[in-house]
C-alpha cells in the first residue's frame, strides 16, 4: 500500500527527471550536439516528451482505481503540467526556430494542414486545462464543472497522436501503439462507468 | 537571389578535370582510387567549391553521411548510418532487361571502365523540405543507356534497388514494399543532368548514400535519387514506382521540385538548408530550371506533381 505520502516525496525527484530532457536537449542545441538537422530534432523530442507524458496523466487516472495505488493521482497535476510545458516549448520552437516568427505563414499552415491543426487544437484544449489546475481554481469552479473542463484531456490526447499519426511518412509502428493505449484507456473509462451502480436521480 | 543550376554545376567544366579517378578506375583498382581519394578529400576541399557561387555552400562529409533517408535500413535519418555495416557493396551486377536488343547482366566494374567519372555537385533537395549540395562523382546515366541499347520503343527506364534483408535490416519490416522502385521518362533519362553516382567527396559510395551506385536526378525530389541499384528495366509504358504506389496522393511520378505544387502535409515553398538556420525560398526545378524546364513545356505540373 502506497500513501499520499510516498507519492509526495517521490514528486521532487520527478520533478527533476521530467524537468531534465529540456535541459538537456536545451544545452546539445547551443552547443549543437542535437545532430544534422538540430531543429527538427528539437521540435520531434519536444512533442514525442509531451505526448508521452499526456498519455500519462490518462494512465496514472487508470492505475489510481488499483487500491495500493490510489493516491498515485496526487502526480497527475504536476504530470499534466509538463505536459503542457512540452507542448508550448513544442510549439514555440515551430513558431520561431522553424518558421522564424513568419506569422502569416504559421496560420496558414495552421489552417490548411490537417496535421498541424490537430496538434494546435490539441495545444488550445490544453491552456484551460493548466489555467484551471491550483486548488484554489478547483475550489472557485466547482469540482463538478472543474472535472467537465478537464474532459477536455481525452479530445486532447486523439488529437496529438492523430498529430503524430499523419505526420509519419511510411512506418506507422510508434503512433499505432500510443493511439492503442489511448484507446484501451477510454475504454476502461467508458465500462467502468457503464458497470458503475446508478445513483438515484 | 535566383541562382541558375548551371552557376552550381558547371558540369562542362568539371569534365576530365579529375583524370587520375578515371584513369585508376580504367585499370579497375578501385582500392587505389579510393585510398588517394580520400587524401584528396582531407587535404584540398577546394577543388569541389571552387565553382560554387555565393549562395551554395558544401555540406560537410559528416552530415552528409549520417543524416539519410534510406528505409532499407531503417526509417529513422541516423539509421543507416548506423545499420549499414554489414552490406556488402562488392561484387556488384546490375542486370538490364526489358525493351532492349540483348538483355544481359553488367559487372559494375565493366561499366565503370566504359564511363567517364567526373564531378558533380549537385542541391538535394528532399521531399520533406530539407536540401544539401552535395559533391558527388558518377557518370551521366545516357552512357550506360547507349550501352544497354534499348529499342525505339522505350519510352522509360525502371530502377530497381538490391532486396537483402539479412544486410539491410529495414526492409526486415513492410514499411514499404520491397524492393524499391523508381522511374524516369527516357528524356530525363537521357538528360546531361542525370548521373549513376559511385562516389562522393572522393570516397566511394558510402552503404548509407546507396552503395555501390545510385542514381541522381538533381532536379527531383530526393526519393526518386534511388540506391544501390541492381537493375534497369525499359518499357513502354510509365513503371510503377515505389512512394507513388504507397501514397499516390502525396507522391507522384514526375516528383519535379516545384515551390508552387505543395505536400499536402507540408508546404513546399521552403525548404531548411542542412548546417543553415534560417529557411530558405525553395527554386524552381530545384534551381536547375534552365536545363530542364523544357522536358515539361506541355505537362500541367499541378496533375502530373
Amino acid at each position: 500500500m502506497f500513501s499520499t505520502r510516498n507519492f509526495n516525496f517521490s514528486k521532487p525527484v520527478l520533478f527533476v527527471l521530467i524537468l531534465f530532457p529540456s535541459l538537456l536537449w536545451a544545452y546539445q542545441f547551443v552547443t549543437g550536439n542535437l545532430g544534422v538537422n538540430p531543429i527538427e530534432k528539437l521540435m520531434d523530442e519536444l512533442g514525442l516528451m509531451a505526448l508521452r507524458l499526456i498519455i500519462i496523466t490518462l494512465m496514472i487516472t487508470t492505475l489510481s482505481n488499483i487500491k495500493p495505488l490510489k493516491s498515485i493521482v496526487v502526480l497527475r497535476r504536476m504530470i499534466g503540467l509538463f505536459a503542457f510545458y512540452y507542448v508550448c516549448l513544442h510549439f514555440s520552437t515551430y513558431i520561431v526556430l522553424d518558421h522564424f516568427l513568419d506569422i502569416q505563414f504559421i496560420i496558414q499552415d495552421i489552417i490548411k494542414r490537417p496535421f498541424i491543426t490537430f496538434g494546435f487544437i490539441s495545444f488550445l484544449f490544453l491552456i484551460p486545462l493548466a489555467s484551471t489546475s491550483t486548488n484554489n481554481m478547483i475550489k472557485r469552479l466547482g469540482f463538478k464543472l472543474w472535472k467537465k473542463i478537464h474532459y477536455l484531456i481525452y479530445p486532447v490526447a486523439i488529437l496529438a497522436s492523430m498529430h503524430f499519426y499523419v505526420l509519419v511518412r511510411a512506418d506507422k509502428t510508434e503512433p499505432v501503439i500510443y493511439m492503442g493505449i489511448i484507446i484501451l484507456l477510454l475504454l476502461h473509462r467508458i465500462f467502468k462507468r457503464l458497470t458503475r451502480p446508478q445513483l438515484a436521480q | 537571389m535566383k541562382i541558375l543550376g548551371s552557376e552550381i554545376t558547371p558540369y562542362k567544366t568539371y569534365l576530365n578535370r579529375r583524370k587520375f579517378i578515371k584513369g585508376s578506375l580504367a585499370s579497375t583498382m578501385l582500392a587505389t582510387v579510393t585510398s588517394s581519394a580520400f587524401a584528396n578529400h582531407q587535404s584540398d576541399l577546394s577543388i569541389y567549391s571552387k565553382n560554387l557561387n555565393g549562395n551554395d555552400k558544401l555540406n560537410s562529409y559528416e552530415e552528409i553521411t549520417t543524416y539519410n533517408n534510406f528505409y532499407e535500413f531503417g526509417t529513422h535519418k541516423k539509421h543507416p548510418h548506423l545499420n549499414s555495416g554489414n552490406f556488402k557493396p562488392r561484387p556488384w551486377t546490375i542486370k538490364i532487361d526489358g525493351l532492349v536488343k540483348k538483355p544481359q547482366t553488367f559487372d559494375l566494374e565493366k561499366i565503370l571502365s566504359n564511363v567517364t567519372i567526373e564531378d558533380r555537385v549537385y542541391r538535394l533537395r528532399c521531399v520533406e523540405a530539407w536540401s544539401m549540395v552535395i559533391p558527388w562523382q558518377g557518370f551521366q546515366l545516357s552512357e550506360l543507356i547507349k550501352m544497354a541499347e534499348p529499342l525505339s520503343s522505350a519510352n522509360y527506364v525502371q530502377f530497381v534497388t538490391v532486396f537483402r534483408p539479412e544486410e539491410m535490416p529495414g526492409q526486415q519490416k513492410r514499411t514499404i514494399i520491397w524492393p524499391y522502385r523508381e522511374g524516369l521518362r527516357m528524356d530525363e533519362a537521357m538528360n546531361p543532368l542525370t548521373i549513376l553516382a559511385t562516389g562522393l567527396y572522393g570516397h566511394e559510395m558510402p552503404n548509407q548514400n546507396g552503395a555501390p551506385i545510385r542514381l541522381v536526378v538533381p532536379w527531383k525530389y530526393g526519393f526518386k535519387s534511388i540506391k544501390s541499384i541492381v537493375e534497369i528495366r525499359f518499357l513502354d509504358t510509365q513503371p510503377e514506382t515505389s512512394w507513388e504506389t504507397l501514397a499516390p496522393w502525396e507522391y507522384g511520378f514526375y516528383a519535379n521540385v516545384n515551390p508552387n505544387v505543395n505536400h499536402p502535409r507540408w508546404s513546399q515553398g521552403t525548404e531548411r538548408r542542412i548546417g543553415e538556420f534560417k529557411r530558405r525560398e525553395t527554386l524552381m526545378f530545384n534551381g536547375y530550371e534552365e536545363e530542364v524546364a523544357h522536358l515539361y513545356k506541355n505537362l500541367d505540373l499541378t496533375k502530373f506533381y
